[in-house]
């Protein structure tokens, strides 16, 4: 297995309501800048992450399409989904593409147009991701799933209703300092409190947004990326998955993500590190619970302590680990496909030094986590400084 | 938008509760499957779930899907049935204030959901507090 | 001899009080309870309807007769209120109760007396020696028109009557059918809500029917009111089964016990099944009840009851009506009331 670097990344201009610009557009956008930074003028193979294309307008058989629009016919391209964490599968194709031998530059690309639907409908596809028959069809919702693992998390550790909101205010804050967010502001524990429920005890600012956007990294061996590279090195440690059952009520432990356990034990003893070693980490908060339940499962914190790592200024920037400097899901926004994939570009330009505002002092190694519904699935990345 | 063979498929479940316990290691797969989720064995006996439980975990949903808008705001949780089987399902007849974790609750047959004026009806399973 | 070997009834928890409904409509409330009888009507939630209390109640009856109900050769609903207008309500239901496949089934409709209709053609087909088992239920959700008379009565409800030879709660000793036509109440396909002849329901047909069939009834078995423990009759609102009783020559505490309607409502096609199942669950073994039932268009289905001595041992494997109507109770107003009963108009 070859080393990989990280040769180019990029996101379209902003995310958000993008109402001018379609699927392939906001694809394509993102693919080019990535293409820019990386400075290649072919790629041998590309990934597109996408959860549910078909279901949010229409259209599948995404690989063709995209490589059709990008003009890099007659170049392989396939769709990957794995719910949310599409993005992040996809980033593991790609990895596994160059690491082995196959394929020498890969991009790695996903996206989501969320917005060419009704909120009904967006909220039908995006239940996809639960078991439809046993768990969408008696009417739970996404928020709902995740209001059902932080009731028990609140019961049982005595996590309270402030903790999580200090998770959204968080990311708010980096976000607010990330010219790429959806929502570049920073709000208020009051604000998240006095928002308006959506299921109890999760409240709409406890939630992440509908989002349209795409993000794209072009990958190669190390050894070409030390020749041919204009930016620092960045090197993959590490790239672990793992699943769990799809439906929430099969699992033992409701206040528990195994499969985000499993992925990062796989990932550090991959990369050789410790969770000590970690200097920062773009979770998949896509509710502020989520947040908490990573970091345990990352071991990042210790199990029913996690409630306590926003609010104690732990995983802050300035903090001992910084998590979601980009403004996480909340801030920065979720285009389902793109966030595994933006989660990368993150850690990214934070271990080249050019996160700008959001810089973190001295990083040089960093931990991705992108998980899908409500934990069935989920990919973990660690990347260092070379 | 909802299929009547896709409905009709799951019925045994739906109505009757009808699962499959593993003749090599005991654990009960509801729905049935082909293949043990514990031991992978691939041989079942058919079995029913209990119909009253426990709640194990609670939510009320304040925003739904439009077609159960008459309903909401609705309580949903994950129940553990007598035998240890889990489920998800709707705690109907019940005041919010007064859900907890660890409270008993009964199966009882309800309308699940409807597919606009036209549409099949599709039943199941609610809980309500004992 | 056969008869009810099991039987069971459902009565949705929400309640909405003839208070609540007056308001909205400027009427005079004391005077509409008095006038009619009635103090709240049970309201079934939107997740309810005839199928879904059709199974309860069914189940209920399958506890009490402790049969395999692969056994049961027809499962017939009887309603006013059917979900589907085609596609039987005993499909599902004999489906949910583990009856199918070898089973009749068919919706009955006669106005608030499918339910006795159905109770009939069970008991014929056990007694003919057709089918072991035969389920009938009488089960409705019926509306009334907002801010018509009816509105305060229209209830939900379900009662489910296993038939057999063996091991019987309450003999049928006699039946008896009297009908005409009659156009008191009636709704026309695809309309929402029916319509009736105001007063021309009282004595042209609740009651012309409800005593020509007592009466008769009575005769063809040779029997007095004297005669009979309990007595219940069709209860669209709480005067009406006193007049009819009174009229026939039973005493208000003969009728007292089937007489649920003050605190229910007219659970139309359930009204006096429900009460039936009220009254098997207090009588004793050599009890004797009178039932008739009315259904607008119109006409009135008659049985002779006797309880026997296994009413004790099976009355207890399930709840009792009159626990269902008087515990755990939900109060809505109006404006749930109509959310729930689908009065409220929404955009397409």
């Amino acid at each position: 297995m070859r080393d990989v670097a990280i040769l180019g990344v990029g996101i379209n201009k902003k995310w958000g309501e993008l109402w001018e610009m379609s699927l392939r557009d906001i694809f394509v956008e993102a693919a080019l800048n990535a293409v820019d930074d990386a400075g290649v003028d072919h790629v041998d193979s590309m990934y597109v992450g996408c959860m549910s294309s078909g279901l949010f307008v229409g259209q599948e058989h995404l690989g063709c399409l995209m490589a059709d629009y990008l003009g890099i016919n007659p170049v392989p391209a396939t769709r990957v989904e794995s719910a949310c964490a599409s993005g992040g599968a996809a980033f593991r194709q790609g990895f596994i593409e160059v690491a082995s031998g196959t394929s020498d530059i890969v991009l790695v690309g996903g996206v989501e147009k969320m917005t060419d639907v009704s909120g009904d409908e967006a909220t039908y596809a995006l239940s996809a991701a639960s078991d439809m028959e046993y768990e969408a069809y008696h009417g739970i919702t996404f928020p709902g799933l995740y209001a059902l693992m932080a009731r028990v998390h609140m019961e049982r550790y005595g996590t309270t209703r402030e903790q999580l909101a200090h998770v959204s205010v968080k990311n708010h804050k980096h976000g607010s300092f990330n010219p790429e967010a959806q929502y570049p502001f920073a709000i208020s524990v009051e604000d998240v409190l006095g928002s308006v429920m959506v299921a109890d005890p999760l409240r709409i600012l406890d939630c992440s947004p509908i989002t349209d956007g795409a993000a794209a990294v072009v990958l190669c061996p190390l050894e070409m990326a030390r020749k041919i590279s204009k930016q620092p090195l960045v090197k993959v440690l590490a790239s672990a998955q793992a699943s769990d059952s799809i439906a929430l009520h099969s699992r033992s432990d409701l206040a528990w993500l195994e499969a985000v356990h499993r992925a990062g034990e796989k990932a550090y003893k991959m990369a050789g590190k410790t969770p000590k070693d970690i200097h920062l980490a773009e979770v998949h908060d896509c509710f502020s619970i989520a947040e908490i339940l990573a970091l345990e499962a990352l071991s990042l914190v210790e199990k029913g302590k996690g409630g306590q790592a926003a609010e104690s200024g732990m995983t802050a920037l300035g903090g001992k680990v910084p998590v979601n400097t980009s403004g996480g899901l909340k801030s920065k926004g979720h285009p389902v496909g793109a966030t595994g994939v933006a989660q990368v570009i993150e850690i990214t330009r934070q271990l080249r030094g050019s996160a700008g505002d959001r810089q973190v002092e001295r990083a040089r190694t960093g931990l991705t986590q992108n998980m899908g519904g409500t934990g069935g699935s989920s990919v973990v990345h660690i990347l260092e400084a070379v | 938008m909802a299929n009547p063979a896709r409905y009709w498929r799951e019925i045994p479940q739906r109505y009757r509760l009808e699962a499959a316990r593993c003749t090599s290691c005991g654990e009960i797969s509801y729905p049935p499957r082909l293949a043990c989720r514990k031991c992978r064995s691939r041989k079942f006996e058919s079995v029913v779930l209990a119909d009253e439980g426990k709640i194990l975990t609670y939510t009320i949903t304040r925003v739904g899907p439009s077609q159960l808008a008459d309903l909401t705001p609705y309580a949903v949780g994950v129940v553990e049935l007598e035998g240890g089987v889990r489920i998800m399902a709707q705690i109907a007849d019940c005041d919010f204030e007064e859900l907890a974790i660890g409270q008993r609750v009964r199966l009882e047959f309800r309308k699940i959901q409807e597919d606009g004026q036209a549409g099949i009806l599709c039943y199941g399973h609610k809980c309500v507090p004992v | 001899m056969a008869g009810i070997i099991g039987y069971g009834a459902y009565v949705p928890r929400n309640r909405i009080k003839v208070e609540e409904i007056a308001k909205i409509w400027g009427a005079d409330a004391p005077s509409y309870k008095r006038g009619l009888g009635l103090e709240e009507k049970s309201v079934p939630g939107p997740d309810q309807d005839t199928i879904t209390m059709s199974v309860e109640a069914a189940r209920k009856a399958l506890k009490r007769a402790g049969i395999d109900p692969k056994e049961i050769g027809a499962a017939y609903v009887g309603s006013e209120s059917h979900p589907y207008a085609v596609k039987p309500t005993g499909t599902i239901l004999a489906e949910a109760i583990g009856a199918t496949p070898e089973v009749h089934s068919a919706s009955f409709e006669f106005a608030c007396k499918a339910g006795s209709e159905a109770m009939f053609v069970c008991l014929c087909q056990v007694e003919s020696g057709r089918i072991k088992y035969g389920l009938a239920v009488g089960a409705d959700t019926s509306q009334g028109a907002p801010g018509d008379a009816l509105e305060y009565s229209a209830a939900a409800g379900a009662a489910a009557f296993l038939f057999g030879k063996e091991n019987v709660v309450a003999e049928v000793n006699e039946t008896y059918s009297f009908m005409t036509d009659t156009p008191d109440f009636w709704r026309r396909e695809y309309m929402h809500y029916p319509r009736h002849g105001g007063r021309f329901t009282g004595e042209p047909a609740y009651f012309k029917h409800v005593l020509g069939a007592g009466r008769g009834l009575m005769a063809k078995a040779g029997m007095k009111p004297q005669d009979f423990n309990y007595a219940v009759f069709h209860q669209p609102n709480g005067k009406f089964p006193l007049k009819a009783g009174k009229t026939l020559g039973f005493t208000r505490e003969q009728i007292e016990v089937g007489r649920l309607v003050p605190k229910l409502g007219n659970t139309y096609s359930g009204s006096s099944p429900l009460g039936l199942t009220a009254i098997l669950d207090v009588a004793k073994p050599k009890d004797r009840i009178l039932m008739v039932s009315y259904g607008s268009g119109a006409g009135s289905d008659g049985f002779i009851f006797t309880v026997t001595e296994r009413i004790e041992e099976v009355r207890d494997k399930a709840a009792k009506t009159r626990e269902m109507l008087d515990n755990d109770k939900v109060f809505l107003d109006y404006g749930t009331y109509c959310k729930y009963r689908g009065k409220i108009l929404t955009a397409e």
